[in-house]
């Protein structure tokens, strides 16, 4: 059984769903690239961002 | 300039003939085959290399696999489900994934499979896309 921590499970969705994002909303394969980088940054830097918003109300 | 249906390329009206359904249907039966259809093998395999690992990973978390429809929750998971095609075929017959969310990490995998499943649809209308023309 695999079990990661939240943060990989993260990282791992956040690389899947870039990919499919990249190639099926662009048309050019530059543009898929720097748009599946930039869902990748969104996705990980939001959980991050959230994150440390979760910590902070908590405290 | 726009180009006319009677100016198509030879590589255009070779890729508009056909069955027009058949990229759509073989994406979602089997990911990344919508796009082996149209020659477009290196996507093709970027999506099915995603769409698989994403649902492979979701099975190796113990995730659930929607098999019923009892509210609306469920019947919602069960259509995201569906969308992995065969995948989600396989995965009944042989028996794997869970019944029940037992611990944390299986609700990431069911997260996984859910997901797994819209994102295979969403490649399968991008293959249907470029072959009817509306995406190069």
């Amino acid at each position: 059984m695999f079990r990661p921590d939240h943060f990989t499970a993260v990282l791992l969705f956040a690389l899947f769903a870039s990919v499919v994002f990249g190639i099926t909303q662009r048309d050019t394969p530059r543009r898929m690239v720097r748009f599946g980088i930039y869902c990748f940054v969104l996705f990980a830097g939001s959980a991050i961002v959230l994150s440390w918003l979760m910590f902070l109300i908590a405290r | 300039m726009a180009t006319t249906p009677n100016k198509l390329t030879a590589a255009q009206k070779e890729t508009r003939q056909g069955f027009v359904y058949l990229p759509l249907i073989a994406g979602w039966l089997v990911p990344g085959a919508g796009h082996f259809v149209l020659g477009k093998w290196v996507r093709g395999t970027l999506l099915a290399v995603s769409i698989i690992s994403m649902f492979a990973l979701g099975i190796a978390m113990q995730g659930k696999i929607y098999s019923g429809a009892h509210d609306i929750l469920e019947m919602l998971g069960l259509v995201g489900d569906l969308g992995n095609g065969l995948l989600y075929v396989v995965a009944r017959v042989l028996g794997l994934g869970a019944d029940q969310v037992m611990v944390t990490t299986a609700d990431y995998g069911r997260a996984f499979i859910v997901v797994a499943g819209l994102l295979n649809v969403i490649a399968a209308v991008d293959a249907h896309n470029i072959r009817t023309g509306r995406k190069a």
